[in-house]
C-alpha cells in the first residue's frame, strides 16, 4: 500500500513540475477565466438601451408632439426626426435606426373622429430577438402613452385588461445577472477538456506513456496522478470566477457555498474526464486540439441553456441537449446565484453530473488500458 | 518557386487530408454542428410550459387562456387551484410562466374597471423572461381588443401595427444560420492553421523546412495557402447547406459575399499562423487559438448584439474579422447588400489579414534559435 502511495505522491510531483514549468497550464486555469469574465461581463448584454429611433410626423400638431414626447422620454430609445418615410426607410437600410415609428398625415383626425388611427412601427427584422425586444419596448411605451391620455380626460381605460408583470429572481430583468452565471459554466467547460485534453496526448506523441507503463504504477495511478493537479487547478480557477462574478459585476449569489463546491467538484470531473477520453483516444496532440475546441466550446455556447432557451428546441435536438454537461452545471449555477439552493433543480442535474463524470472517467480508463496491450 | 510552394502546399493538404482522424474532424463535425445549431440556436419561444391560475372560472377568462394555450409559443402543463403553488413551479423550473387572472376578471371587465391579470416569468433566463411577457402581452391585447369589439365598446383611439423589414416573420434562424457560416468558418480554417506550425516546430521539422532553399514567404505561402482553400470550400458547403436546407433567403450578390469570405479567411488565416509561430508547444498553440476564438464569437453580433455594448468595446470590434464577415453575410443573405455597400467592412478585413500575414512572415524567420 505504501508503494502505491510512494508511487502516486512521484507521479503527483512529475505533473505538478510540469505544470509549474510550462505555464500554458496555470493560464488556462487562471488567466483564462479572468480575461473571458472580464469581457463577458463588460461588453455582454441582451438589454437594449438607446436604440436609435426614426420619429416620422407627416403632419405635426399637439397629439402627434405627445405620442413622439412619449418616444423621446424612453431610456430605451434615442429619437431623431424625419419628414418622410421613404428618408427613414433609408436611414434603416444605411443601419443608422433600427425603428421607425411613423403617425401618417390624417393620424390625429382618425383619432378623434373614428379612432383606430395606425401607429404606424417599422423595427429592422434582421436580428430576431432584438428585434421582438425593441417591439416589447415600442409597444410598452405607446401603451403608456395610451394610458396617460385616457387618465388625463379621466375616460376608462383603454384596454380593458391591466397586466401585472413580475419577473421572479430578476425584476429587473438585468441580463448580466443570468450571463455570468452561465459563462463561469462555460469557462470551466474549456478549461476542463483544455487542461487535460492535450497531457494524455502529448505523453502519447513522445511515447512517455508506455516509458510510464512499463513502471510498476498502474493505469489507474498514472490517470488520478494526471487528474489530481488538474482538478485543483480548476476548482482554483472556478473560485476566481465566482468571486469575481460577486464583486466586480454584483451578480447576487443566493444558494449556499457548501452546493457550490459541491456540484463544481462534480462537474469538473466530469469535464476532466471528457479531456481524459479525447486524449486517450486520439492519441496526438493535434487531433486531441480539434476535438476539445469543436466538442467543447460551441456546444457549451449553444446547447447549454447559456443563452438559448432549450426548451425551444426542436425535440431532438433537445435530447442531444442531455449530452452536454454544461448544461446541468448552467442550471445549477443559474439557480444557485439567482434562487437559492432548490433542490427539485439541484439534485436531478447534479445527478446527471455525477453519471456524466463516472461514465467519461470509466471509459477513459477502460481506454487506457486496452491500448496496453 | 512556385513549384516549391507548390509542394509543401500539396504536402500540408496532405498532412491534413491523409489522417483519418483529422480529416474526419474537418468534415463530420462542422456539417453536424451546422445541422444541430441551425436548429438549436433559436431565440423564438416554442411550446415554453406555463401553469394557470384562473380564479374567475368564467367565458371569458377561459377565452383568455386559450388564447395562450393555443398559440405556438404556450403549452399549459398545470391548472391551480391555489397560488400558494406559483412560486414552488416556478422555482423547480416545471413551468418558465404563471399566468393569473383575477377572481373579478368578469366583473371588472362588465363594469369597465381594469380587470386584472399577473404575468410571473421566471427571471433565471431574463431573455427568455422578457420574450415571454412579451408574447404575454400581445396575445392579452389581441383579447383585449376582441372583447371591446365584441361588447361593443369604443374602438381605442389608436392601435399599434408593427411590421419588421428584411425579416418579417422574425426568424431566428434566418439571423443565426449566416452566423453561423461565419463561426464555422472561422474554427475550421483556425484549428488547420493554429496548430501546424506549432506541430512542426515541436516534432523539429520546422528546422529542416528553414534550411530548405525557401524563403519565409514561400513557407507563409505553402502554410497559408491551404487553410484558405479548406476554409473556402468549407464555407461553400455551408453556405449551400443555409440556402437549400434551411432556406434562408440569398438576396444580394454572390461576388459580394465571396470577396468578404476571401479576405475573411485571409485574416483568420494570418492569426492562425501568428499564433502557431509565437507559441513553442501545441498546447500553447491550440491555448492561443482558444484565446483568440472565443472573445471574436463574442464580440462578432453572432449571438449577442454589438449595439448593446459599451462605446469602448463597440470600437474595440472594429478590429475582429469576424464582425466584418458577420455583417457581410448577413448583409448579402437578408439585405440584398451589394460589394459597394459593403466597403466599410471589406476594408478592416483586408487590413487585419495583411498585419497578420507580415508579422507571421516576420515570425517565422525570428523564431529560429
Amino acid at each position: 500500500m505504501s508503494g502505491s502511495f510512494g508511487r502516486l505522491r512521484g507521479l503527483l510531483r512529475k505533473e505538478f513540475l510540469q505544470i509549474a514549468r510550462d505555464p500554458s497550464a496555470l493560464a488556462v486555469a487562471f488567466l483564462l477565466p479572468a480575461f473571458l469574465l472580464l469581457i463577458f461581463g463588460y461588453g455582454v448584454t441582451l438589454d437594449a438601451h438607446d436604440v436609435p429611433i426614426a420619429l416620422v410626423v407627416e403632419n405635426p400638431d399637439a397629439v402627434t408632439a405627445s405620442v413622439t414626447g412619449k418616444f423621446a422620454q424612453s431610456p430605451y430609445f434615442r429619437t431623431s426626426s424625419f419628414a418622410t418615410i421613404a428618408e427613414a426607410e433609408k436611414a434603416m437600410d444605411a443601419h443608422a435606426v433600427t425603428g421607425i415609428v411613423w403617425l401618417r398625415e390624417d393620424f390625429t383626425r382618425r383619432m378623434l373622429s373614428a379612432g383606430g388611427a395606425p401607429v404606424g412601427v417599422i423595427v429592422n427584422g434582421m436580428d430576431a430577438n432584438s428585434a421582438r425586444i425593441i417591439e416589447g419596448y415600442l409597444q410598452q411605451t405607446w401603451a403608456n402613452w395610451m394610458q396617460a391620455r385616457a387618465a388625463e380626460r379621466g375616460a376608462p381605460p383603454p384596454l380593458p385588461v391591466a397586466v401585472q408583470q413580475t419577473v421572479r429572481f430578476n425584476p429587473a430583468v438585468s441580463s448580466r445577472d443570468y450571463l455570468i452565471p452561465g459563462l463561469i459554466a462555460m469557462i470551466m467547460t474549456l478549461t476542463g477538456a483544455l487542461l487535460t485534453a492535450l497531457v494524455i496526448a502529448r505523453e502519447w506523441e513522445r511515447g512517455t506513456l508506455e516509458a510510464l507503463m512499463v513502471t510498476r504504477a498502474t493505469i489507474g495511478e498514472i490517470l488520478l496522478a494526471k487528474l489530481l493537479p488538474y482538478f485543483l487547478l480548476g476548482m482554483g480557477g472556478m473560485t476566481a470566477s465566482v468571486v469575481m462574478a460577486v464583486t466586480l459585476f454584483g451578480v447576487p449569489f443566493r444558494g449556499s457555498l457548501a452546493v457550490l463546491t459541491g456540484t463544481s467538484a462534480l462537474f469538473l470531473l466530469a469535464a476532466l474526464g471528457m479531456g481524459l477520453l479525447i486524449s486517450s483516444l486520439a492519441r496526438n496532440q493535434f487531433v486531441a486540439g480539434q476535438i476539445a475546441i469543436i466538442t467543447t466550446y460551441l456546444p457549451a455556447f449553444i446547447l447549454s441553456g447559456f443563452i438559448f432557451d432549450i426548451g425551444s428546441m426542436p425535440a431532438a435536438v433537445r435530447f442531444m441537449t442531455h449530452i452536454v454537461a454544461a448544461r446541468y452545471f448552467v442550471a445549477i449555477l443559474q439557480t444557485l446565484f439567482l434562487a437559492g439552493d432548490v433542490w427539485a433543480v439541484i439534485l436531478p442535474n447534479a445527478l446527471a453530473l455525477a453519471v456524466m463524470a463516472a461514465i467519461f472517467l470509466g471509459v477513459a480508463r477502460l481506454g487506457a488500458r486496452k491500448r496496453l496491450d | 518557386m512556385w513549384h516549391q510552394v507548390f509542394a509543401l502546399i500539396v504536402k500540408e493538404l496532405l498532412a491534413v487530408l491523409k489522417d483519418r482522424k483529422s480529416r474526419m474532424v474537418l468534415i463530420g463535425p462542422p456539417l453536424i454542428q451546422l445541422m444541430v445549431f441551425g436548429y438549436a440556436a433559436t431565440f423564438d419561444l416554442d411550446h415554453v410550459p406555463i401553469a394557470v391560475y384562473d380564479e374567475d372560472q368564467s367565458a371569458a377568462s377561459r377565452d383568455l387562456v386559450a388564447r395562450f394555450v393555443g398559440s405556438r409559443a404556450f403549452r399549459e402543463v398545470a391548472s391551480l387551484r391555489s397560488g400558494d403553488e406559483i412560486d414552488a413551479l416556478i422555482d423547480s423550473r416545471t413551468v418558465a410562466m404563471v399566468l393569473s387572472i383575477d377572481r373579478r376578471f368578469t366583473r371588472d371587465l362588465l363594469l369597465h374597471r381594469p380587470a386584472r391579470v399577473q404575468v410571473i416569468a421566471d427571471g433565471r433566463n431574463s431573455n427568455t423572461a422578457l420574450l415571454i411577457l412579451g408574447y404575454a402581452n400581445s396575445i392579452i391585447t389581441d383579447f383585449s381588443l376582441a372583447w371591446m369589439q365584441s361588447h361593443g365598446g369604443q374602438t381605442p383611439p389608436t392601435v399599434l401595427d408593427m411590421r419588421a423589414r428584411y425579416n418579417p416573420s422574425l426568424s431566428s434562424q434566418w439571423f443565426i444560420v449566416p452566423g453561423i457560416v461565419a463561426v464555422l468558418t472561422q474554427v475550421v480554417t483556425l484549428l488547420v492553421i493554429g496548430l501546424s506550425v506549432a506541430r512542426e516546430r515541436e516534432t523539429g521539422t520546422f528546422d529542416q523546412l528553414l534550411v530548405t532553399p525557401m524563403r519565409p514567404i514561400d513557407i507563409l505561402l505553402g502554410k497559408g495557402l491551404p487553410g484558405l482553400l479548406i476554409g473556402g470550400v468549407e464555407a461553400t458547403v455551408i453556405i449551400l447547406a443555409a440556402i437549400l436546407w434551411f432556406h434562408v433567403p440569398l438576396r444580394g450578390s454572390l461576388p459580394a459575399l465571396y470577396l468578404g469570405l476571401f479576405l475573411f479567411v485571409a485574416a483568420v488565416t494570418g492569426i492562425g499562423l501568428m499564433i502557431s509561430s509565437l507559441a513553442v508547444t501545441q498546447q500553447q498553440a491550440l491555448l492561443g487559438a482558444f484565446l483568440f476564438m472565443v472573445p471574436s464569437i463574442t464580440l462578432s453580433d453572432f449571438a449577442t448584439p454589438i449595439a448593446n455594448m459599451p462605446r469602448l468595446i463597440q470600437d474595440l470590434t472594429q478590429a475582429n474579422p469576424m464582425r466584418h464577415f458577420l455583417a457581410v453575410v448577413r448583409g448579402v443573405f437578408l439585405e440584398g447588400a451589394t460589394a459597394h455597400s459593403l466597403w466599410p467592412h471589406y476594408w478592416p478585413m483586408a487590413l487585419v489579414a495583411a498585419a497578420s500575414l507580415f508579422a507571421a512572415g516576420w515570425l517565422f524567420r525570428r523564431r529560429v534559435y
